[in-house]
């Protein structure tokens, strides 16, 4: 008798999840049609410490592309009809300073969310969010000194650069959703656990800007949905 | 007493004055003398400067050892002596030591005037090869005007250092900046004459290469320009000396001068870099 009780909570337990987020998933690919502008070689060789990382060259990373013409660290989510959710994630997403580079180049994270900022590197560097709808900061963070821990409580693209380091750039995304997903090196991004539902999924890239779609989930399908970006050649 | 400072004066006066006439610390490795010069313009900067080592070393001492003169034949003075003041008493003598300076300072002004004029008052010849420095905070950026010998427009609005845009570029419109290069450092051919100019995108910042002997200020909303030829291959650094901010002591970059050949062999590589 005891164990079927068990059973059954354990039953429930492990279904539970698949009730409050439900089981829907959006996923795709994120290419780009065109020539994309040529990334610039990044010169850092008035920081030796940082330029001795680097067995290749550096470039710009305004836009990344992979195979097939991939596009990488596009920002997917969930921009309308997205299951409310009150709590912010507990866990802190790091954004880390590397051979005088940003790692990853595009952070998402939802609003309210712990941001840790490591510095990795033999020198000083000051991280300079320049955020106009959440308050604008920049701190400085000598090497060797423990994480920055920072939040940023309202959805915006927020770009980020060194004060020190002029080539360093990346870009927070702050969103009001927890449903996102960063394009990986093949394009391709995921947005598992959505209930039965009508969304509008936006794509996000900080070169050529914005491109929504809407999505019907009814039950617990798996719909794809690509993305094409028309590419710049300047 | 009065005779014992006056001995005192006197030897501290020379110990140091020697050092800086010599332009060196007998007791140490230290020179004075500047480093290494790698200029054509730097000789007659060299020479006045030791010139001016000299000149203010002999005069410190000269005065130096005439105050100790002074103090010594004060030494037995008696309590009730009469004290020659200014004006009044010695006013030969203070007009004397004005005249002395004032033909001092004037001198050194005037003999020293070709040096700066050679670097200031003489523009760069029509065939010296054109770079631009763009200082900011806290970096140097140089520029050249690739294969078709024209700068491109710059737009301060377009300027993107993410993009690794730092000039204000506009490639999708302008035609002339497509083949513009730009650096992190600055190379150059050595024996050939380089014409910089110098542009300042936020604050004031310094260019300064101790062996080129330049030191010359970014005005912002002023374009400088300075001309120079190296004359020895190697790597020298580029310092800011202009207190900027935070970076300011990070800031800096490298000269680097290159053969002929070595110089056409990096452009070709950094063209393909752009």
């Amino acid at each position: 008798m005891r164990t079927k009780q068990l059973f059954i909570v354990a039953i429930a337990l492990m279904v539970s999840p698949a009730l409050l987020f439900g089981a829907g998933t959006i996923s795709g690919k994120v290419t780009y049609a065109g020539t994309p502008a040529k990334q610039k070689t990044i010169d850092m060789s008035k920081e030796p410490t940082c330029a001795k990382q680097h067995t290749t060259p550096v470039t710009t990373e305004t836009v990344v592309t992979g195979p097939n013409n991939a596009l990488e660290n596009v920002v997917v989510y969930i921009s309308a009809g997205a299951p409310d959710e009150s709590s912010a994630s507990t866990q802190a997403v790091t954004f880390t300073q590397k051979g005088c580079q940003y790692l990853p180049h595009v952070l998402a994270m939802k609003a309210g969310q712990e941001l840790k900022v490591v510095n990795d590197d033999q020198t000083s560097h000051n991280i300079h969010p320049l955020a106009k709808v959440n308050r604008e900061w920049n701190k400085s963070q000598p090497p060797g000194t423990p994480p920055l821990s920072e939040k940023f409580d309202k959805e915006e693209f927020i770009s980020v650069k060194c004060n020190v380091h002029p080539w360093m750039h990346g870009y927070f995304a702050v969103l009001k959703t927890s449903h996102y997903s960063v394009s990986s090196e093949n394009g391709a991004f995921s947005l598992p656990n959505l209930p039965p539902g009508k969304y509008t999924i936006t794509a996000w890239q900080e070169d050529y800007g914005t491109q929504t779609q809407d999505v019907t989930i009814t039950g617990s399908e798996t719909k794809t949905v690509d993305f094409t970006f028309k590419a710049k050649p300047y | 007493m009065g005779k014992l400072f006056a001995i005192v004066i006197t030897v501290i006066a020379l110990a140091c004055a020697v050092p800086i006439i010599t332009h060196h610390w007998f007791w140490s490795d230290i020179s004075f003398a500047p480093p290494e010069d790698i200029s054509t313009h730097g000789h007659a900067i060299d020479d006045q400067m030791s010139d001016t080592m000299v000149e203010a070393g002999l005069s410190f001492l000269a005065a130096q050892i005439l105050l100790g003169i002074f103090v010594w034949k004060s030494a037995d003075r008696k309590k009730d002596a009469e004290i020659k003041t200014f004006p009044g008493g010695a006013q030969l003598m203070v007009i004397a030591a004005l005249v002395l300076v004032g033909t001092e300072i004037l001198a050194l002004g005037v003999l020293g005037q070709k040096a700066w004029a050679n670097v200031y008052f003489k523009p760069a010849a029509p065939d010296a090869l054109q770079i631009q420095a763009q200082a900011g905070q806290f970096a140097f950026y140089f520029r050249y005007p690739g294969a078709d010998g024209k700068f491109g427009a710059t737009h301060p609005d377009k300027i993107d250092e993410g993009n690794s845009n730092f000039f204000g570029l506009d490639p999708a419109n302008d035609v002339e900046s497509r083949d513009d290069i730009v650096t992190g450092e600055l190379a150059i051919p050595v024996d050939r004459e380089v014409h910089l100019m110098m542009h300042a995108k936020d604050v004031g910042h310094s260019f300064y290469v101790r062996e080129l002997r330049i030191q010359q200020d970014f005005v912002p909303g002023l374009d400088l320009a300075v001309h120079f030829t190296a004359t020895k291959v190697g790597k020298y650094e580029i310092v800011c000396t202009q207190l900027c901010g935070l970076g300011h002591y990070n800031m800096k970059a490298y000269l680097n001068v290159l053969s002929q050949a070595d110089f056409d062999a990096w452009m070709k590589q950094k063209a393909s870099e752009q």
